[in-house]
């Protein structure tokens, strides 16, 4: 098949981007996306122009470093898939794309379609962690986990980190990322004692990054390549009403 | 050069708990007094810079990802073994140590292993305080399986996503010191060399990725935690950025390489399909629980998999081996689907393939549990095949996946290089000649969180280190090396992208020097690669500056290590007239086609040691003893 793609050009943050028209001609349909752009890359390249910069280490759907938006829908159009997983089989000979990089005022552009999603690190580096020393650890079996607090917690804690949420929602906020990792560590015994200082610390430093508020649209949801539920973020909200209520931190 | 691989004398069970007491301590007030370097950030990484930076020195963790979150590690599927016996199947610290000394195939070190083995258990009790939602059973305690090449159940694990729920747990605990000041993190920064000054590994030389600037950090120790090198064959389990620079760079500065043949092919990938092909699947040996390999007995079999009736399929490792069957070790398994296929038996487009099927599993089990256990991975086939493994069996293939080699370290877990640590899989110890299903998790873990920050601080406290800072000559002399590689990198303007030389070189080791070698073969592409090579440095292009976000510049410079890389491993390889483990002579096989070891000649690890571009390297042997496992054939029958 060929396709048409349009892709945000942006050589680094302080200068300005514009969209650039490529033509791919015969792609095959058991490629990967990301395989596709390879492709388009080495043809750049062999003609001594600059390949277009990308995201990717995996390609497996895990890492979480790749993503950019394909004709507005982050990751592409199939659910659940992250664009390293996307293969070509579902487009079709004729298609016109346009590739852009995740949008949103808390990930500053790097270069083309790379992005700096740092302000996920500092989220995490808030609270999102337990603390437990190495080596103070009890038996593993001593903290018994109720099989449906573990599946829970596992459902929320497959976020990969990718910022397909951010760059869905309009008001680009982090709810769902934090909210998964808030669920992740909730939901287990072992998250309770820091449970609302967590939640008040990661919350604050996610406005303080610039990302928007919550105003339960359900786009990260439905873009989600992990399919984290909203349920994350209801869980986040009780959790953070609860800290500022009963006024522990 | 003499190796002094330093194992303490005495009984094996208590060798780990007398050389603790042994280690000198570093003083609580001292020890912010101290730097140490810390490369890269997977699970050996991620929880060395994390457990020192708690422990209070001041800790500097660098990756080339964007995230410390992202490295490798993270794609490890199946689980984490320990040798809790928490099934009470009989399984033992003694037992998971005699296991992965006879899967190595007699080619690991006796005492790290023992000592892996002690340390399993309490990586599991630190995991689960941190949150790792390991998966559990109904009464709340913590669920096993078994898994490739073990007949116990001792595998943990958390779905199909182990190795993310473990690594994020290192991150997190590495996210809480880098909040507390005790770790300061570079992200998108690659090491490009590393600095020795009077004979101590004294810091390294970085390129930040965004800006192209060439940095010097000093430090008193230097750790890497950088992983393997199985890209070198270009396709590969591994992410695109694997990459053996920082391990290749500290063996042009004297570390030894040790083992750099042995590499392990996962017996279950999903096959290639075509040339733009950028990298292969794993899917999970865990599969092999309930999956049942087979191949169509008749050569040339076309027929969809679902019509071909039970009496004309070949279920080639039950019949070869019924006491394991689909779970003998890596090494075995992937040799015999090579083997069906190399006999035209094999299935897909390709024919090189085997299928791995579920039918009996989905009607024993149900679907619903085949879901609840690989539910991820069976998505994951069907997104990247467009096949439905629920209604017709997967094709898999053997990829490289892992590498058993790697830079040689002592009992400390420390290089030929005093102050340069070498942890996780960039290190050879314990592994041997092929690495067990679920151990990979296991020796990042226990290097990072148990065993480097107790020998780091001996070798702190018994030092007497030289004040030097990143203004030290040293320093001056690998930032010019290094920017004077870019430059020549960026200045040659030849015809051809990296990735063209780099698929070549994969083909070529992949044919001579991977699932099967043959000294013909060897000799072969000793003579190709160095042409390969020169060709790279005279033909390459490489478009854009240094001084920008350049991702054809980085590749060039892992690519050019790739190339030198490559042919130790030939050298390696073709050095050891043996078969074991992943490294398969067909000159020295059984009379059943398995591999045969040679005790008597063979039984040290090759060290490497760099003497000089376009020089022979010098081999130094360290001798291996088996005195609790004693060397048998092993037999999966």
């Amino acid at each position: 098949m060929n396709l048409t793609l349009h892709i945000w050009r942006q050589r680094n943050a302080s200068e300005k981007g514009r969209m650039v028209r490529y033509e791919v001609p015969e792609v095959n349909p058991e490629m990967s996306f990301l395989e596709m752009l390879d492709v388009l890359n080495e043809g750049l390249i062999a003609k001594g122009d600059e390949p277009v910069a990308f995201d990717h280490d995996c390609r497996e759907g895990i890492c979480g470093m790749c993503g950019f938006m394909i004709n507005g829908t982050a990751h592409g159009p199939r659910r659940g898939t992250t664009v390293c997983q996307l293969h070509m089989r579902y487009f079709k000979d004729g298609d016109v794309l346009y590739l852009e990089p995740w949008r949103a005022r808390a990930f500053p552009i790097v270069k083309d379609l790379v992005v700096d999603r740092s302000a996920f690190d500092r989220i995490i580096a808030a609270g999102g962690f337990i603390s437990a020393p190495t080596g103070s650890a009890p038996d593993g079996n001593s903290i018994l986990v109720p099989k449906e607090a573990a599946d829970l917690s596992m459902d929320a804690a497959a976020c990969i980190g990718c910022g397909a949420c951010v760059a869905m929602c309009p008001n680009a906020a982090a709810a769902l990322f934090t909210g998964a990792k808030i669920m992740h560590l909730g939901a287990l015994p072992q998250g309770q004692p820091e449970r609302y200082s967590r939640v008040t610390a990661m919350v604050a430093q996610a406005s303080h990054e610039l990302f928007g508020s919550c105003t339960n649209i359900g786009e990260c949801e439905a873009v989600c390549p992990k399919e984290i539920r909203l349920e994350a973020i209801a869980r986040m909200n009780r959790d953070f009403l609860k800290a500022a209520v009963s006024g522990r931190d | 050069m003499e190796l002094d691989a330093k194992i303490p004398e005495g009984p094996i069970e208590t060798l780990w708990d007398r050389h603790k007491f042994d280690l000198k301590l570093v003083n609580p007030a001292n020890k912010r007094k101290y730097n140490i370097i810390v490369v890269g950030s997977g699970l050996a990484g991620g929880s060395a810079a994390a457990t020192l930076g708690e422990l209070g020195y001041n800790v500097q963790c660098f990756c080339f990802q964007d995230s410390p979150r992202r490295a490798h590690s993270i794609a490890a599927q199946g689980g984490i073994n320990a040798a809790k016996n928490y099934h009470g199947d009989g399984d033992s610290i003694y037992r998971l140590f005699y296991d992965t000394v006879k899967g190595g195939d007699f080619r690991a070190r006796e005492a790290n292993v023992y000592r892996l083995a002690q340390i399993s258990v309490d990586i599991i009790d630190q995991c689960v305080a941190q949150g790792v939602p390991f998966a559990r059973e109904y009464g709340g305690m913590l669920d096993n399986r078994s898994f490739g090449g073990a007949q116990v159940s001792r595998t943990f694990y958390a779905r199909g996503q182990t190795g993310q729920q473990l690594l994020l747990g290192a991150y997190q605990a590495l996210e809480r010191q880098i909040a507390a000041g005790q770790v300061k993190m570079y992200p998108r920064a690659e090491m490009l060399d590393l600095v020795v000054v009077d004979g101590h590994a004294r810091g390294i030389v970085t390129r930040d990725l965004v800006t192209g600037e060439v940095e010097s950090h000093a430090a008193d120790a230097v750790v890497l935690g950088t992983g393997g090198y199985g890209n070198v064959y270009y396709l590969s389990t591994n992410a695109k950025g694997c990459n053996a620079t920082a391990i290749w760079r500290a063996y042009k500065k004297g570390a030894l390489f040790a083992n750099p043949c042995f590499t392990q092919i996962h017996p279950t990938c999903i096959p290639v399909t075509g040339s733009y092909q950028s990298k292969l699947t794993l899917m999970s040996e865990s599969l092999r629980n309930d999956g049942r390999i087979w191949v169509p007995l008749r050569k040339g079999d076309k027929r969809p998999p679902n019509s071909i009736p039970a009496e004309e399929r070949d279920y080639f490792l039950e019949r070869k081996y019924p006491s394991f069957g689909n779970l003998v070790p890596r090494d075995v398994a992937s040799r015999n689907a090579k083997a069906v296929c190399d006999e035209g038996r094999g299935v897909g487009e390709s024919g090189l393939g085997v299928y791995l099927d579920f039918k009996s599993a989905l009607e024993r089990l149900g679907k619903h549990v085949i879901k609840e256990r690989y539910g991820n991975l069976f998505d994951m086939y069907e997104r990247i095949t467009g096949e439905d493994p629920y209604q017709a069996p997967m094709r898999i293939y053997p990829a490289i996946h892992y590498t058993m080699g790697g830079l040689w370290v002592d009992y400390n877990l420390m290089s030929t290089i005093p102050g340069l640590y070498v942890i996780g899989e960039a290190n050879f110890s314990d592994h041997g000649a092929n690495r067990l299903g679920a151990s990979a998790l296991m020796q990042g873990l226990a290097d990072g969180y148990f065993i480097l920050p107790y020998t780091i601080s001996d070798y702190l406290a018994t030092t007497k280190l030289l004040k030097v800072d990143s203004s030290h000559e040293a320093f001056r002399e690998s930032e010019a090396q290094v920017a004077c590689k870019t430059k020549r990198l960026l200045e040659i303007k030849g015809t051809r992208p990296v990735d063209s030389f780099h698929r070549d070189l994969g083909k070529l080791v992949w044919e001579y020097c991977g699932m099967a070698r043959t000294a013909e073969g060897l000799r072969h592409l000793l003579e190709k690669i160095p042409e390969l090579r020169e060709q790279f440095w005279r033909d390459v292009t490489v478009p854009g500056t240094g001084s920008e976000l350049n991702q054809s510049l980085e590749k060039a410079g892992r690519v050019g290590d790739f190339l030198e890389l490559a042919e130790l491993m030939c050298l390696d390889a073709l050095e050891r007239n043996e078969s074991c483990g992943g490294h398969f002579r067909e000159e020295y096989q059984t009379a059943e086609g398995e591999a045969l070891r040679n005790d008597a000649e063979y039984s040290y690890a090759a060290a490497w040691q760099y003497r000089g571009d376009g020089q022979a390297p010098a081999m130094v042997k360290e001798p291996l003893h088996f005195d609790y496992v004693h060397p048998s054939q092993r037999s999966y029958k």
